[in-house]
């Protein structure tokens, strides 16, 4: 993606880079889509013919921002989402890439699925990084092939959305997984005990007379994963934590030598179930939302490094999805444009530091993913997010870029958000 | 017609008993005895809704239910109109918010529905400008059960608060005890249940009644004994191993209801598997209110109908 755009010389901001520990007010310069200096001062006469000047005071600047599980609809559901208007809605939320889940219709679980959506995602204002599938449909039966997703591009493989019911088909990906070097993202969860769950058991699914979906139906697959992992030596990453108890059983597995990784997405941090309130099927979500407690102690867990990211699980529908029955209603939410603005909440709030920020969005991300990012070092790819932390706003209908609206965020009044995202050097997004 | 109007009712809608203060209820029970009596006429037929519209929605099966509606709303005078639609054609084709558009294009002033999904009621309310009555919605609510409940126990015991109800079986699955408990506990009465731990939801002590772990201590000297039907297509799920298993243990019988109070009422919604969760002989017996409760769901739904529109 070598560019012919101008060279850029971001000046006056403050740029915060953990894997150097930088934490410093600086200038960057970006040329030919690679980050080719930094420091206090550029002098003119050193700055290549027609770079641009960009001032960035006040705002910070950090490397490039990952989503690493969205779900972008196409192929199959373009009504929802396609590949180019997620990434539309990945450059305005400050993500320069995202990795997209393959619950698509046909499920990505082969070579040509993974390299349409990359054709597709080639004029996009994002990275889209295709997730292949754990198994053939996903349907938790046999293994889809791994080899021909690696080498279609594919970053790692999940049967998200589904859980891997089988725990020796899920030995047998973790293994054959290692051998090209991909990831293996589970979602887990005991369909037996959630059944026909439409919210977290409680107090509240009782009163509200819904089916509840307990929390071990979660800390239990999350439980077996961690064991075949350990087993097999081989590494795995839990998706979407929402419970208090996984947050647990990641941290002793983290502190015996396992290799697990994990991510949370801001409703989980944000949100109890209380959000359902009158049947809003806006808060109706897989895993479900919480409690108080399990937002404690995600947060803690966020900030102590036992959840390694923040994802958004950018869930596109249409009404025809959400404006049912609430037993009948999709999981699920978008929020690829709210994601930096809840975490910065957190930030706000003294749970995060700037720079844990930037390793939960950035750093980690691209490091589980094995893909290039999560550096302002000199020579890296110049994929950039700036983040304005004193931007208010209300996010309205009107602003939303996704093809599809469903958030119970509409309405908010946020502090802080992606105001620039920069792509090989090329801006994709700005509103300076 | 005159009613005491010393408390209005509020409501533009009735979806569940939770949105009902006390005064609420208290009105709705003393319309509905008043209004009882037209029943017993020769013609039993008032004036007081004529040229109002009710719609019954049913996307479940129900005889009692749905007839009661309509046989309330035919002695106020209004004109009601029945739809029997099934989940399944509603998931195949047209929305619930389309169905219920299209039946609020045609002005009607009452849509009475039910529905296997909880919450429903509360969504068509979201989408149509008529009043919206809850026939009962998944595991949620049957409000006008509650207050038929309510005023059946009234009528035999002279009072509801400072009483002891105790409701027997599928707590967990069962919109009518959600309703009763709420209800009763509103009215100052004390409830407990019990029956098989698989059908004890979490968090019911939350909405107000006391979890008992044997039969005997929840009908220990209650006023009011109330069986709650099993429903059979549960077993499937392994809440319980067997009808015989749960009529054994679980079943209401003459030994069970030894312990409660020598007067006590015996209480059942129907429809009653006869020899599961209620001996017949006690649902036929003299402590047996169980037709009392029907009848008196016809007086409780026309003083809803009048009460919500506009009989203040």
């Amino acid at each position: 993606m070598a560019s012919p755009h101008p060279p850029l010389l971001l000046k006056n901001g403050r740029v915060i880079d953990p894997v150097s520990g930088t934490d410093k007010r600086c200038a960057i310069l970006v040329a030919d889509g690679r980050i080719a200096g930094t420091g206090k001062q550029f002098r003119a006469s050193s700055l290549p013919a027609g770079a641009r000047t960009i001032d960035l005071k006040g705002k910070w600047l950090c490397p490039g921002f990952i989503d690493m599980h969205v779900h972008l609809r196409e192929p199959g559901e373009e009504y929802k989402e396609t590949i180019a208007s997620g990434a539309r809605a990945a450059a305005a939320g400050g993500f320069t890439a995202v990795a997209c889940m393959p619950n698509t219709r046909p499920v990505n679980d082969c070579a040509t699925v993974t390299a349409l959506i990359l054709e597709q995602a080639r004029h996009a204002p994002a990275r889209v990084y295709p997730v292949g599938a754990i198994s053939q449909g996903s349907r938790g039966e046999a293994l889809a092939e791994y080899g021909e997703l690696k080498k279609a591009g594919a970053v790692a493989v999940s049967d998200d959305g589904r859980p891997v019911t089988n725990g020796q088909l899920m030995r047998r990906a973790l293994e054959y997984a290692g051998n090209f070097g991909l990831r293996i993202i589970s979602h887990a969860e005991d369909l037996g005990l959630s059944g026909v769950g439409v919210m977290n058991e409680g107090d509240l699914s009782t009163r509200l007379g819904l089916r509840g979906i307990p929390r071990p139906a979660e800390d239990i697959m999350v439980y077996r994963d961690i064991s075949l992992a350990c087993y097999t030596r081989r590494p795995i990453h839990i998706a979407h934590v929402s419970t208090k108890e996984t947050v647990a059983l990641i941290r002793w597995a983290k502190a015996n030598g396992c290799q697990v990784t994990a991510e949370t997405a801001p409703h989980y941090f944000t949100l109890t179930e209380e959000a359902i309130g009158k049947y809003n099927t806006l808060a109706k979500m897989n895993p479900p939302l919480r409690t108080l407690e399990d937002v404690a102690a995600i947060k803690a867990g966020l900030a102590d490094g036992t959840i390694d990211a923040i994802a958004s699980d950018h869930a596109p529908h249409s009404p025809l999805e959400k404006e049912v029955e609430f037993d009948l209603a999709a999981n699920g939410i978008i929020g690829l444009e709210t994601a930096v603005p809840l975490a910065l909440e957190l930030v706000r709030a003294g749970v995060l530091t700037e720079a844990r920020l930037v390793e939960l969005f950035s750093v980690n991300p691209a490091r589980i993913l094995g893909v290039e990012g999560g550096t302002l070092a000199e020579g890296a790819r110049a994929d950039l997010t700036v983040i304005d932390p004193a931007r208010k706003f209300v996010y309205t209908r009107d602003m939303v870029v996704s093809r599809s609206a469903n958030t119970p965020f509409l309405g908010q009044t946020f502090h802080g958000k992606a105001v620039l995202t920069i792509v090989d050097g090329m801006i994709t997004h700005s509103e300076l | 017609m005159t009613m005491e109007a010393a408390h209005r009712f509020p409501h533009k809608h009735l979806l569940s008993l939770e949105d009902l203060s006390r005064d609420d209820i208290g009105l709705v029970l003393s319309v509905a005895a008043s209004l009882k009596e037209i029943s017993t006429r020769s013609i039993k037929k008032v004036p007081t809704l004529r040229g109002k519209t009710v719609i019954n929605l049913f996307f479940e099966p129900s005889t009692r239910t749905r007839l009661s509606f309509e046989i309330a709303a035919k002695r106020m005078s209004a004109d009601t109109y029945n739809i029997a639609a099934a989940t399944s054609s509603a998931r195949k084709g047209e929305s619930l918010v389309d169905t219920a558009r299209n039946l609020a294009a045609m002005a009607p002033d009452v849509i009475v529905i039910r529905h296997a999904c909880s919450g429903t009621p509360q969504l068509l309310t979201n989408h149509i400008d008529a009043s919206v009555i809850n026939a009962g919605d998944g595991a949620h609510e049957h409000p006008s059960q509650g207050l038929l409940d309510l005023m059946t126990v009234q009528e035999h015991k002279g009072r509801i608060a400072g009483l002891t109800v105790a409701i027997i079986g599928d707590i967990a699955h069962s919109r009518v005890a959600h309703s009763n408990i709420i209800g009763f506990t509103k009215m100052g009465a004390r409830v407990r249940v019990a029956g098989p731990a698989t059908l004890i939801p979490p968090g019911i002590a939350r909405l107000g009644a006391q979890v008992c772990s044997t039969m005997h201590k929840a009908v220990d000297n209650a006023d009011v004994v109330m069986a709650l039907r099993i429903q059979t297509e549960r077993q499937n799920e392994s809440l319980v191993p067997s009808l015989r298993e749960y009529a054994r243990f679980f079943g209401i019988s003459s030994r069970t209801i030894a312990a409660a109070k020598p007067d006590a009422i015996i209480m059942h919604p129907g429809p009653i598997n006869r020899g599961v969760e209620l001996d017949p002989a006690l649902a036929d017996g003299p402590r047996s209110v169980i037709l009392e409760q029907v009848t008196n769901g016809v007086a409780v739904r026309m003083a809803l109908l009048y009460l919500i529109m506009g009989g203040n």
